[in-house]
């Protein structure tokens, strides 16, 4: 099985050469830790950057340089920054690569629920509907189940949608797994973890197809 | 030159009265119009609508006319870090009508570019889209949504010249450019305001037209909401 950071490395395998990557907040922010140091890649924070770096030195934070987490970063060499309009232009117009972001609950169909749950306090979706609604390639990142047990890969979303159809790849803490028009397709299982654990944990339709490869992860 | 400059955040909030619609630059407490924030405050204007990415904390930005009760709607993105709005949005005191970020910028941009309305995907298929039009384009489904009207569009820049343009540091830009001119009156407030000549034209990143008044700003705090710092 594995930890956040675990997930992180795995989906880390995901981004390509060339690759502009917007990450959510959570695990997501972690994929920039595990990328390979040989490929050429800028990560986008809706809120106006391209070419986010790390976080700053301690005494170097700048008040106005942060990403979309509100947490001081630093600006890479080659960096720009931009508007909001421009920022959800990059967005919409599907010129970011891949889109990566953490997820309440996902549908075998693709649905996405991650912004609300009824009768907790709603903070709102932030630009997670924008991102669902447009990016080409979106990699959820998140634990297989609740902390209640239950599994976060349905039939159907329970919870209010922030996007529908548009999830493509799901990593978990247990597998990696495609959706498919049949259901989620399994990939690969964690390290440790065997199919029929996945299928236990999974409440939509599961689909394995002969062996599945256990991930590599460094 | 047209000259936009104003004596003092006082002139520049000239006309501001109770139930007007209000844009709100900064994205969390990051770019904000704090010299604005802090003349509504001391106006005490009420049963307003701010159309703003957030909503403060609870003891700056936009919380402090929260804590005030002048805020009778909130059109925003994302509202956590706020006790205070919490429990006025739980108690009925406060309408809030939550809109996707890239939706949010878009419907500014919109109104400063004289567009009625646009199509999008964000929020197609979920609560966002009930009760507006929906029109597929190329097998994809999107949603009509409208641009803002609103009275007065608070920004804040990094400089600015006499003539209103402006230029903005950093992620501070965020959802300032795009309010500029998208409401009846822009007022800009700025860091350091210099004689028009000063800022070279291609550096520009609002032009003045879109800016009705300017002014030098005061003892700005630029609070950080979430330090995140890496050892060396």
């Amino acid at each position: 099985m594995l930890d956040k950071n675990g997930i992180a490395k795995r989906i880390a395998q995901e981004v390509e050469d060339g690759f502009y990557v917007n990450l959510g907040i959570g695990i997501p922010t972690l994929v920039a830790n595990y990328v390979r140091d040989d490929i050429s890649v800028e990560f986008q924070s809706e809120n106006g950057i391209l070419g986010m770096g790390p976080f700053p030195i301690d005494g170097e934070e700048d008040a106005d340089l942060i990403n979309a987490g509100k947490q001081t970063i630093t600006a890479l060499p080659g960096a720009s920054f931009f508007d909001s309009a421009t920022s959800f232009g990059m967005i919409r117009g599907k010129h970011v690569d891949l889109t990566i972001l953490g997820a309440m609950e996902v549908a075998q169909n693709g649905d996405i629920a991650n912004w609300k749950i009824p009768g907790k306090m709603v903070k709102g979706m932030g630009g997670a509907m924008d991102l669902v609604a447009s990016a080409e390639n979106i990699i959820v990142a998140m634990m297989h189940t609740n902390r209640a047990g239950e599994s976060k890969l349905l039939k159907q979303c329970t919870l209010p949608l922030t996007g529908v159809g548009c999830v493509k790849k799901i990593v978990t803490n247990l597998a990696v797994l495609e959706v498919t028009e049949d259901g989620f397709l399994l990939l690969e299982r964690a390290p440790g973890v065997s199919v029929d654990d996945i299928r236990e944990a999974t409440e939509g339709v599961l689909i394995v197809n002969g062996n599945v490869p256990e991930m590599s992860i460094q | 030159m047209i000259r936009k400059t104003v004596k003092d955040v006082s002139d520049a909030l000239a006309g501001v009265h109770d139930g007007m619609t209000f844009m709100l630059g900064g994205f969390g407490l990051c770019g904000i119009p704090e010299n604005a924030i802090s003349e509504l405050v001391r106006l005490g204007v009420k049963d307003l609508t701010c159309i703003s990415n957030n909503a403060g904390v609870d003891d700056f930005g936009l919380g402090l006319l929260l804590h005030q009760h002048q805020i009778k709607k909130m059109v925003s993105s994302y509202v956590g870090e706020n006790d205070e709005f919490e429990r006025q949005m739980l108690s009925g005191e406060l309408e809030v009508e939550l809109t996707p970020q890239g939706t949010l910028a878009e419907k500014c941009r919109a109104a400063q570019a004289g567009i009625p309305a646009f199509y999008t995907p964000a929020g197609y298929g979920t609560e966002v889209a009930e009760g507006k039009e929906v029109r597929e384009f190329n097998g994809k489904m999107y949603i009509l949504e409208k641009a803002f009207k609103a009275d007065f569009a608070f920004v804040k820049a990094w400089k600015g010249d006499m003539a209103g343009n402006l230029i903005f540091k950093g992620t501070s830009r965020n959802f300032n450019p795009c309010m500029c001119g998208a409401a009846t009156i822009t007022v800009a407030e700025v860091e350091e305001l210099v004689p028009a000549g000063e800022l070279d034209p291609n550096q520009i990143h609002i032009p003045g037209i879109f800016v009705q008044r300017i002014f030098q700003g005061t003892d700005y705090e630029k609070r950080i909401e979430q330090r995140t710092v890496r050892q060396k």
